[in-house]
């Protein structure tokens, strides 16, 4: 079914700081849906908006056909798994679980068999009657979702659920949620500012800054065709280079003069004319780095530069190379490093290159977006391979060039 | 082991002096009260030779019993009160943003600036028949004129609430101050009404101020003499102003300290209960240790 939870231009705003701004957005029935944004964007407001913690100050809030805007929280019929958990701390796990099916007047009978059930499905049967300060982090985590899972809400708020866990722990648990979401098959919608974690989990999310939304889609969509540098440098790494368009080739490709590179190749997606100034973004993957020269094609982009900068982590190494006044960002993955891998080190030559199908032009952008991207920082670049290589083996041009960077 | 010895010595220095004075100050001279309730009297205010229970005779009387029963009966009163006062301000105010909480808790100290005595005349001035109370409900028709509004267990109680109320709402804040707030959210978000959240999660929350404001408030009522003094007069006595009278006015001191040892099992009465709280709560916490062993 489709706009199961639908915000009508929504806005809240905090002693005249606007939290958010005018958001409408839908959300369809049994599907992951992530608000990711940086702190302060406004995500949780949205969250605390559809739980009923806060009332907008304009705009409505639809659920299943229902308008819920003026509902106190207990009748809705959303429920929240909080982002320091909130669990009772004077009840056990038990009575933590039973908590809503006893105020919604249930048979102890009922109660009972529910809340086994939910134990069973968190796995914690043998801690039901510990006090919540008993068990680890992870049991918290699990006894806040199946408390909030117990009341067959029609939609599952979850705020940062995952934040205060450790890296292998979040990893586990993201695992997890996705299973209790396959087994229940209620609406999930999830609220971080963690970009792996919406994009491992969701089916749709939507980019949220400065209380305004930037971007609605699928992970796919978000990170191979950003409408804005913001979402661009949120999501994963990105180069960001402007110029203008000098002629369009071959109908579909633009010839772009970039100050201080020269003429590169861009494939057109904002259909430009000659003359028009355009940004453009290339995400650090797509670029492909050799210490030999590479053979001359129409439409890849080939440019001489000197490493400045590397960083190892571990499944790859992360590069920094000048060309120009243009400092470019890339990574080369490691499959053989100890035996025959010689990567590039400090000040070597090398080539970049990179085929016109990959970069894109972005509609907006931000010196401050771009500023994000100059702080070296070592994230982890693997989440992100699984759709790479999709993209990457749709298109033939690029299949030799990738291989032969693996194999180097 | 040698370490555990010596720092079981150490923690018994440190405690040395503190116990001393507990020791010479309190436990002395309560157990002295204790021994003088046996003891005779002659009609000069020396205490007699020999042991005797003739002291405690007045406990049968039917006159003494009102007396206990009021004392009890006000002191549970005045503690309700207070509570029922005291933590709807405590939650209000650790709702409040951090300067606002400052302010009032500030607010709240503010009459202690004031010496007690003046302040329990005060409400003597203001109760009075001429007073501005008075004279106000008068206008108002609320009451007949020349209504007495003091010299009754209502002017008691009243003056008591008034008196005991800032020593309950510190507690209550200082416990309310460390609530997560976000439990209620949580609460009622999984489908309990505001004042349903508020009982079931928010009291439980702050049992621990509960406790601390029942016992600082209910103890010393029970051995109040000042306040029903004043303001209840001789038709209002309450256990305090009976030992006073023992005291000063019969010079009976035997009969004096029975009274007062009477006062003192009864203070324990709440004591007794909060150990008995206690030991049930630690045995639960040793078979959750138990359940965790296996």
């Amino acid at each position: 079914m489709k706009d199961f939870l639908i915000f009508e231009n929504l806005s809240k705003s905090y002693s005249n700081v606007a939290a958010v701004k005018n958001i409408s957005l839908a959300i369809n029935k049994g599907e992951i849906f992530s608000l990711l944004g940086p702190s302060g964007c406004g995500k949780t407001t949205l969250l605390r908006l559809c739980a009923g913690f806060e009332t907008p100050d304009n705009g409505r809030i639809i659920l299943d056909g229902a308008d819920i805007t003026a509902l106190p929280p207990e009748k809705r019929k959303v429920n929240t798994v909080f982002q320091s958990y909130a669990l009772f701390p004077h009840m056990t796990i038990r009575e933590n679980i039973a908590f809503g099916p006893k105020v919604a007047g249930k048979s102890k009978k009922e109660v009972n068999y529910e809340v086994d059930k939910m134990l069973a499905l968190i796995q914690l049967e043998y801690e039901a009657d510990r006090k919540p300060a008993h068990i680890s982090g992870g049991q918290k985590q699990r006894v806040a979702i199946a408390r909030a899972l117990i009341n067959k809400p029609q939609v599952l708020l979850l705020d940062e659920p995952l934040a205060a866990l450790d890296l292998k722990l979040r990893q586990r648990m993201l695992i997890e949620l996705d299973q209790i979401h396959d087994e229940v098959g209620i609406t999930f919608l999830f609220v971080t500012h963690d970009q792996t974690e919406a994009m491992s989990l969701s089916d749709r999310m939507a980019v949220m800054d400065k209380g305004s939304i930037e971007q609605v889609g699928t992970p796919v969509e978000i990170y191979e065709s950003p409408v804005s540098s913001f979402t661009a440098a949120f999501i994963g790494d990105t180069n960001f280079l402007d110029g203008w368009v000098t002629k369009i080739i071959d109908k579909e490709y633009a010839k772009i003069n970039i100050d201080g590179i020269g003429k590169i190749i861009c494939f057109n997606d904002r259909k430009l004319k000659a003359g028009d100034p355009v940004h453009v973004s290339i995400r650090p993957e797509k670029i492909n780095m050799s210490k030999t020269e590479p053979e001359e094609h129409r439409k890849v982009n080939i440019l001489k530069g000197v490493v400045e900068n590397m960083v190892y982590v571990g499944t790859s190494t992360k590069y920094w190379v000048r060309s120009g006044e243009w400092l470019f960002t890339t990574q080369k993955l490691h499959r053989r490093y100890l035996l025959d891998e010689t990567p590039p080190k400090w000040d070597d030559d090398v080539w970049i290159s990179w085929h016109a199908d990959d970069c894109y032009m972005l509609e907006k952008y931000r010196e401050a977006d771009e500023q994000l991207l100059t702080i070296p920082d070592i994230e982890e670049p693997e989440d992100d391979e699984p759709n790479l290589d999709e993209d990457e083996s749709s298109q033939e041009n690029i299949i030799t060039d990738e291989e032969n960077k693996h194999e180097k | 082991m040698k370490k555990d010895l010596l720092k079981n010595i150490q923690e018994k220095l440190i405690t040395f002096p503190s116990f001393t004075w507990l020791l010479i100050f309190f436990l002395i001279p309560t157990l002295l009260v204790v021994l003088i309730s046996f003891r005779t009297s002659d009609p000069f205010g020396n205490i007699g030779v020999g042991f005797t229970l003739s002291a405690y005779s007045e406990i049968t009387n039917m006159s003494f019993l009102r007396i206990l029963i009021r004392t009890l009966r006000l002191s549970f009163l005045n503690t309700i009160i207070c509570l029922l006062l005291g933590i709807p301000v405590a939650y209000a105010i650790a709702r409040m943003e951090k300067k606002w909480q400052q302010n009032l808790m500030l607010l709240i100290i503010v009459p202690f600036w004031t010496n007690f005595l003046i302040r329990i005349f005060a409400w003597k001035t203001l109760l009075h028949p001429e007073g501005f109370i008075g004279q106000t409900l008068t206008f108002l028709r609320l009451i007949p004129p020349g209504t007495p509004l003091l010299y009754n267990e209502g002017a008691v109680l009243l003056v008591l609430v008034y008196s005991f109320l800032p020593f309950a709402i510190l507690p209550l804040y200082a416990a309310a101050e460390k609530f997560d707030f976000q439990l209620l959210e949580a609460a009622r978000d999984l489908g309990s009404s505001g004042i349903q959240s508020f009982i079931t999660i928010f009291l439980p929350g702050i049992s621990v101020g509960i406790i601390s404001a029942t016992m600082i408030v209910f103890i010393p009522t029970l051995g109040s003499y000042v306040i029903p003094d004043l303001v209840g007069g001789p038709t209002c006595e309450m256990l305090g102003n009976r030992i006073a009278r023992r005291v000063f006015t019969d010079r009976d001191l035997p009969r004096g300290s029975a009274l007062s040892t009477v006062l003192i099992l009864a203070v324990m009465i709440p004591f007794l209960i909060q150990i008995l709280v206690r030991k049930s709560k630690k045995s639960g916490k040793i078979s959750a240790v138990e359940a965790l062993d296996k």
